[in-house]
């Protein structure tokens, strides 16, 4: 059957395996990505399936774990790489953005990177420190690095292959919280272009800008805005980097207001950058001006405090209301 | 004589328990100034450019074995290689002296540490190197004026790496040391019997990478060679500054062989790196080789050594010079005369001349470059960018 219900984990789990299959270049690394199946299970039977040889449990060391991944895409492979947490992955920082980002441009095009780097992100889980941040930004900021996070279980199945198949570097990030969230997924479909928008509810008074572990919310906060009347849309950015400037601006010239949500701080975050170049490309157009709801200028708080902190339906909601009430 | 003689006597299998070698690690050895003491390391070729006698010094005896094939015709070759890789490497300082290159890394002493790895590799086997290995660049068939395009500042390569196999250099310290150990993964999982050599210096050894390499390349067993170029000094800090145990002995720790060979021996350093290429190719993991060796000049051509360094250090070292050693060699036994040396005077000047003229003649590259190859399957955003910059410089256009 073509059309499958799935979670998003298993989604994952499912694109993996096909992706496995059709290249035997592709290859699994990570801490506990083999016998355990990755602490999300994302990596579930797979190195029952394909061996110790393709499905290769780590040292912990994020640095080595991408450095080494560098070095296997230069003998021909495609790695698709799993950190553990959000917040682990600075010590493998500096291989991604001073080695990973420039390989291609400084061989002059001669050297392919097809590494993927999937990281759990986000938060929402009750988690410890380091484990529930949104770190997008700092790698959208970084020239020669692709940058997505699917929101649904269709997505996760299809963007994730795509991510694979592509000669770029991506970092692919997992909302963590959605992990169990179930969709259906059409394994036969014609797949959307991995870095376009989609609008993923239809509306005509605010747009709302999402990706990730938001496009929730954002939908939820549209069905309530609906009950009093507003239509909001809901456009689901699934690429960071590049944006789809595109699909917003088609959405804004007919909603007229933008709020952009994202977990992630609001200052030079993603919001920051659509609210520019949208002000720069709908400036006659928008009937108010830009806004964002996000994360706060702090470090991501305990989590008996994380409901404060994540953007909720109230908090967005809110936003709806101050741009209609321009 | 390596220190850890008995251990790396016997190639073994990374991940083995091996008997702690007597003299690792003592107390004693922590307090040692690792720059100034006389180290004991393996040497084929005296300071003098005397062949190191085999039956009187058997700590070498199972080195020697892999240049017991070397001919007088092999050792003119290794002189030649030096010679035209110094010439280039003057050359290239003059011209960062004249305003014609925007920074230099000589490898002014480092030639035979150089020259005898590299020429110990063979073809397919694969090198990353850091920025200052124009010596192994040579080796690898590697133009030397294409090692200038990114010290010039009209790219930051200048060569396919395939080609050669002779990856781009690499500034970060310690980062290609990843590529190599992941490279050498891939080496194994295809099958192959190549092998992988990374090169970098003391002051790398003590990022975490270099580290991080080390364990993945032994548990993971891989056919890759840690060829580092101890040259004292990483910028103006010293080796004290950089670690408290000799840094071959660092090996011991992730269960590989660790050698200390004398890096100013072309000889020595052609054979223990073909001793450790052959242990990766035979499956026996990596070897972490510590050529003992001296930076002559500054680190690049931005610092000024005699702010840190004593001139009595400099002399000393400038006595061990690797091609004089050989040249007296060569010498002594009747492998080469004068006319040679003449004749290898003009050819290296040649070699200075077109240096000098192909930089002088680079040209800058394409305004529009700035956008090309950012990515390999594109990206909006730098269409984008690319368009509004070409509209940009349009503008101009019959305007003035």
């Amino acid at each position: 059957m073509a059309v499958q219900k799935l979670t998003i984990a298993k989604a994952l789990n499912d694109s993996l395996r096909k992706a496995m299959e059709e290249d035997p270049k592709v290859l699994i690394m990570g801490e506990d990505v083999g016998k355990l199946g990755g602490v999300f299970r994302i990596t579930d039977g797979l190195q029952k399936d394909f061996g110790e040889e393709r499905v290769i449990d780590t040292p912990l060391a994020e640095s080595g774990i991408v450095g080494t991944a560098i070095g296997l895409a230069l003998r021909g492979y495609r790695p698709v790489v799993e950190i553990q947490f959000d917040g682990f992955v600075f010590p493998a920082y500096d291989q991604i953005v001073t080695q990973l980002a420039k390989m291609h441009a400084r061989s002059l095009g001669t050297i392919k990177m097809p590494v993927v780097i999937r990281i759990p992100y986000a938060g929402g889980i009750g988690a410890v420190e380091h484990h529930s941040e949104s770190p997008e930004t700092l790698f959208a900021h970084v020239p020669g690095l692709k940058v997505v996070s699917p929101s649904n279980a269709s997505d996760a199945y299809w963007m994730l292959q795509q991510a694979i198949l592509s000669d770029d570097p991506v970092i692919f990030f997992e909302p963590k919280r959605r992990y169990w969230d179930k969709g259906e997924v059409d394994v036969e479909a014609i797949p959307d272009a991995l870095h376009g928008s989609r609008v993923a509810r239809t509306g005509t008074d605010v747009t709302l800008a999402a990706y990730g572990p938001m496009v929730k919310v954002c939908l939820q906060a549209a069905e309530a805005a609906a009950e009093e009347g507003k239509s909001v849309e809901v456009v689901d950015l699934r690429s960071m980097s590049p944006v789809d400037f595109d699909g917003i601006q088609a959405s804004v010239e007919k909603t007229r207001r933008l709020v952009v949500v994202h977990e992630a701080p609001v200052f030079l975050g993603m919001g920051s950058e659509i609210a520019a170049r949208i002000t720069e490309r709908c400036f006659y157009h928008l009937e108010a001006p830009v806004l964002r709801v996000g994360g706060y200028h702090a470090p991501y708080p305990p989590a008996r405090l994380e409901d404060e902190y994540l953007p909720g339906l109230d908090r967005v909601l809110d936003a709806v209301d101050r741009s209609l009430a321009y | 004589m390596t220190v850890e003689s008995t251990a790396a006597r016997k190639p073994r299998r990374s991940g083995t328990k091996r008997p702690a070698a007597a003299n690792a690690a003592k107390p004693a050895a922590a307090t040692a100034k690792t720059h100034d003491a006389e180290p004991q390391l393996v040497q084929l070729l005296t300071p003098e450019g005397v062949r190191v006698d085999v039956a009187e010094n058997p700590d070498v005896a199972e080195f020697a074995p892999f240049v017991a094939d070397i001919t007088t015709d092999d050792l003119r070759g290794f002189y030649r290689d030096m010679v035209m890789t110094r010439r280039f490497d003057g050359e290239a300082t003059a011209l960062q002296r004249q305003g014609e290159l925007g920074l230099w890394a000589s490898l002014l002493g480092q030639e035979a540490a150089q020259i005898g790895s590299g020429r110990a590799l063979r073809d397919d086997d694969y090198v990353f190197p850091t920025y200052r290995e124009h010596g192994v660049a040579w080796c690898r068939g590697v133009d030397p004026t294409n090692l200038l395009g990114m010290f010039r500042g009209v790219n930051h390569g200048g060569w396919d790496p395939t080609t050669n196999n002779f990856h781009l250099y690499t500034i970060v310290i310690g980062s290609q040391t990843l590529h190599a150990t992941g490279y050498a993964m891939g080496v194994a999982k295809d099958g192959a019997d190549s092998a992988v050599i990374a090169y970098f210096g003391d002051g790398a050894s003590s990022q975490g990478d270099v580290m991080e390499a080390f364990n993945f390349s032994a548990v993971y067993n891989s056919p890759v060679v840690f060829f580092c170029q101890n040259n004292q000094w990483a910028i103006s800090e010293p080796t004290e500054r950089q670690m408290r145990v000799p840094l071959y002995q660092r090996a011991q720790g992730f269960g590989f062989p660790g050698v200390r060979v004398d890096g100013n021996d072309v000889l020595a350093c052609l054979a223990v790196t073909r001793w450790a290429l052959e242990r990766a190719r035979r499956g026996e993991g990596p070897t972490l080789v510590e050529a003992f060796t001296y930076r002559m000049g500054a680190h690049t051509t931005s610092d000024d050594p005699t702010k840190y360094r004593r001139d009595e250090e400099t002399a000393a070292w400038e006595a061990k010079d690797p091609i004089l050693r050989l040249k007296a060699h060569l010498l002594a036994t009747g492998g080469a005369d004068e006319a040679y040396f003449e004749q290898l005077e003009v050819e290296s000047e040649a070699l200075g001349k077109r240096v000098r003229e192909v930089v002088r003649t680079m040209p800058d590259p394409d305004t529009m470059a700035i956008f090309e190859n950012v990515y390999a399957d594109g990206h909006a955003l730098v269409d984008e960018e690319r368009a509004q910059f070409a509209a940009y410089l349009a503008s101009f256009e019959g305007g003035e």
